[in-house]
């Protein structure tokens, strides 16, 4: 039976929009926002959208939509950082379980078991305990806990090239180990990586989310949608609107790289198309 | 008396039609052998019969169990038919065989489901013991991955006949086997379904040869020729026969009429 | 069967071990002596060396370690250093309520997940199903805090059907404590049980798939009832591993849900006791914390053969 090549794939399309409106909002921002988004003006406060305010204001007169926009830069700015830890520290993890002898491997894995105990949000507010809360330490502690899963993804699609017709013949032709990893390895477990990365983005933005929320991630006066979330609290009976902007954006971005990881997970494995 | 009559039975996805205008019929005590190719529509002809195919396969014709039209029947009223009137003996018994749940419980449900007896369990036991698998107590709290290949087409087996069904398949039933277990299983399908009708799916030309009487060869979804084994294997009409029996094992026949079979390697 | 328990069992305690040793030295690392931080900047430095000595913080790292660890097995995470409380009972006080919030959590993140899961499976095909599937991926992007406001919002603000906040222990009254318990706990399960819904379904999924469904058909079992007898015990694997490194989620999740609610659970007290810098509060609810992790792992491994039993062997 013939499959058709060009498969619709709405939910990749879908997800790259969502990803790209926020990327696009955070460039944007650092050239333009509408007004401040740190200026503080009583005169301003609590109002509801008008044309000037397109989303209105907070209980300090700062404009929401400015807010957002340079959130949006924060979002993204904690995800690229803490993937990007996750994925440099838990990637060479993987293959080196992978490849080395059984005991290593074993032990790797094991190491690994144990910081899966200690969960993003953990770490961070044991961090933020330690080094005082700041953007920092929120991303590092996101990027650790994100080790272990970019580490067994490595592991496991490691493991399956390493068994593989031409990796065996690269090796009885005597390649070394790390020849084979860079040549072999990688570039084709990096399809494996990239939807990782996805997936662990949306978690990250989540992470950030809750930390900021607490107080344990970006302080102010930067702005973060945590932590116009948690601003909004004690205004909720009054003021929906602070909380449902901010909560908006945090779905936009989680649901986008979400779906954009499943997109491309279907697009590189058409075997599991319409799962997940 | 015709146990099966299937008429004009056509499958198709879409535009494509995967199986093309099938007819055939199988009386009570007959045996009936279905070759082809792999996608010729063997298994799709077999799993319309049964009412299994995907949802998104379209089936049209007419296929008659007993007299009764089973396409187009309700679901609940072709579900009660299954396992009881017709049932089926699949190719792989380790994935065919649910691999959580102890085989003498598989075979008893199908007791249970349909309340043909009084005490399932029991007559679990008895059922393994009559497809001779060793220890039947012991076998029937086995789970299957605790089972040789064999043994576990056994219990398949034992799950088919459970009901007395008037109509069995057995699709490809020896082909994930060894050839020495291979035979015994036949043995045991020819000595279980005297009275029944039997459809025998198969690639193997030997294997018809031992089972059936009659046979029906399939080439792209089509039944392209249909006879008395010995006639259908001795005097091939259709170039597809021609070419299939030309590549078999198959010599001649023996002293008493069946057909001889060199073994394979 | 016996051998690999055994092996399990020592992975747990070697774990639990090496967990054990991280948290202390992380919190030994501090910049700032614990001390000097309880005192205050005015303290006399033979006051901060008394206070030292009382803390038992002038010692060796080594004796530190095990005199504490050799405590907290026996129940004992010593006093704090702010309020010079005994910190296990308020520890007990405190798990106790998030196990019955994350407990509650769970309960409605399955009783969610696994029948929409599996409908959502079966109509994979149909609107339905993928109506199913884009409701789940939507919840998996709300956060359980925003989840907890809008809850808040609605059912307690607007409607004024439950209490916004605050906890009442079971004993007490329970038709209150219920009461109290179920919009936090709707916040925490509502989202877990979305993520729980894509596993379930794919699990499923996977299962429907399967030759021995197909048996199951041929018995003449109808195709629920098949998926209900044949395929939900083994969907329920991949499906466990899940609700594993969920529990962990949800142990830490309930943190932030704890804060929203404000209730006296287990994250509400590591907050308080970071913000007050009493570490060696903060280092028992970690290692707590960490412990119910870990536990859960070594659960779900002994789960895993309970249902699978081609794992029983060797």
């Amino acid at each position: 039976m013939t499959t058709a090549v060009k498969r619709r794939t709405p939910t990749l399309t879908a997800g790259a929009v969502l990803v790209g409106l926020v990327v696009l909002v955070a460039l944007v921002s650092f050239i333009w926002t509408p007004h401040d988004p740190t200026r503080v003006d009583a005169a301003v406060r609590l109002l509801g959208p008008t044309g000037d305010f397109l989303f209105g204001t907070d209980k300090f007169g700062r404009d929401l939509v400015s807010q957002i926009m340079v959130g949006a830069r924060t979002t993204l700015y904690v995800g690229v950082v803490a993937v990007g830890v996750a994925a440099l520290i838990g990637t060479p993890l993987g293959i080196l379980a992978a490849m080395s002898p059984r005991w290593l491997g074993e032990f790797i894995m094991r190491v690994n078991d144990l910081v899966l105990a200690f969960p993003a949000l953990l770490l961070a507010i044991m961090f933020g305990a330690v080094f005082g809360a700041s953007t920092w330490t929120a991303m590092v502690a996101i990027g650790i806990a994100t080790v272990p899963s970019f580490a067994r993804i490595a592991r496991s699609g490691t493991m399956q090239v390493m068994s593989t017709e031409y990796v065996l013949a690269a090796r009885a032709a005597g390649r070394s180990r790390l020849v084979i990893a860079r040549r072999h390895v990688l570039p084709n477990i990096a399809g494996l990586l990239i939807v990782q990365s996805s997936v662990s983005f949306a978690i990250a933005v989540l992470a950030e989310a809750a930390l900021s929320f607490l107080g344990f991630g970006t302080r102010p006066p930067t702005p973060s949608w945590g932590r116009m979330l948690q601003e909004s609290q004690e205004l909720l009976a009054v003021q929906p609107r602070l909380a449902i902007v901010p909560g908006i954006a945090i779905a936009v971005a989680v649901l986008g790289f979400n779906l954009l990881g499943d997109g491309l997970r279907d697009r590189l494995d058409p075997r599991l198309a319409g799962r997940r | 008396m015709t146990v099966l009559a299937v008429r004009g039975l056509s499958v198709s996805v879409g535009d494509t039609e995967l199986v093309k205008d099938v007819s055939l019929e199988i009386g009570a005590g007959e045996r009936v052998g279905l070759i082809g190719e792999s996608g010729s529509g063997k298994s799709l002809t077999a799993s319309a019969v049964m009412g299994l195919l995907p949802e998104e396969l379209d089936v049209s014709g007419s296929v008659e169990l007993d007299g009764r039209q089973l396409l187009g029947m309700p679901e609940r009223e072709l579900s009660r038919l299954r396992g009881r009137a017709m049932s089926m003996v699949f190719q792989e018994p380790m994935t065919a065989l649910n691999p959580s749940m102890q085989v003498g419980k598989q075979v008893a449900e199908v007791m249970r489901l349909h309340r043909t007896n009084q005490d399932p369990r029991a007559a679990a036991v008895d059922l393994l013991d009559r497809v001779r698998l060793p220890d039947p107590r012991r076998a029937a709290k086995a789970y299957p991955h605790q089972l040789s290949g064999g043994q576990r087409q056994r219990v398949m087996l034992a799950m088919a006949l459970a009901n007395n069904p008037s109509l069995l398949i057995c699709d490809e039933p020896t082909t994930a086997l060894d050839v020495t277990v291979q035979a015994q299983i036949l043995d045991l399908i020819l000595a279980n379904t005297q009275g029944s009708a039997l459809l025998f799916i198969t690639h193997d030309l030997a294997v018809v040869a031992t089972v059936c009487e009659r046979v029906l060869v399939m080439y792209d979804g089509q039944i392209v020729e249909s006879g008395l084994v010995l006639d259908v294997f001795t005097a091939p009409q259709h170039r597809y026969t021609q070419q299939l029996l030309a590549s078999s094992d198959l010599e001649s026949t023996d002293e008493n009429g069946r057909l001889k079979t060199v073994s394979h390697d | 069967m016996i051998l690999a328990l055994m092996r399990r069992t020592g992975i747990f305690v070697v774990s639990v071990a090496a967990a054990s040793v991280a948290v202390f030295l992380f919190m030994a690392v501090l910049p700032g002596d614990p001390a000097q931080v309880a005192l205050g900047i005015n303290a006399t430095p033979e006051l901060v060396a008394r206070t030292r000595a009382e803390f038992g913080t002038d010692r060796p790292l080594a004796t530190q370690y095990f005199d504490w660890i050799g405590g907290v097995l026996t129940g004992d995470f010593g006093r704090s250093y702010v309020t010079r409380d005994l910190i296990g009972p308020q520890l007990a006080d405190r798990l106790g309520v998030t196990l019955w919030l994350v407990g509650a959590a769970m309960v409605i993140a399955l009783l969610i997940a696994v029948p929409l899961g599996s409908f959502a499976a079966v109509r994979h095909r149909k609107l339905s199903g993928t109506v199913i599937s884009g409701v789940s991926q939507l919840g998996v992007a709300v956060p359980a805090f925003l989840a907890g406001i809008l809850l808040v919002q609605v059912f307690a603000v607007q409607w004024r059907l439950l209490p916004s906040g605050g906890w009442t222990p079971p004993d007490q009254d329970f038709g209150e404590f219920l009461r109290g318990l179920i919009l936090p706990a709707l916040a925490l399960g509502l989202v877990q049980g979305a993520v729980l819904t894509r596993y379930v379904r794919s699990a499923v999924l996977d299962t429907l798939r399967e030759d021995y469904l197909r048996t199951a058909r041929a018995k003449g079992l109808r195709p629920g009832q098949a998926l209900v007898r044949h395929g939900l015990r083994n969907a329920a694997v991949p499906v466990v591993t899940v609700l594993g490194l969920q529990l962990t989620t949800l142990l830490i999740g309930a943190v932030v849900v704890e804060r929203v609610f404000v209730l006296p659970g287990l994250g509400s007290m590591l907050l308080d006791s970071v913000a007050a810098r009493d570490l060696l509060t903060v280092q028992g609810i970690v290692l707590v914390l960490v412990i119910a992790a870990l536990l859960v792992n070594f659960l779900v491994d002994l789960l895993y053969t309970a249902i699978d039993p081609r794992l029983r062997r060797s």
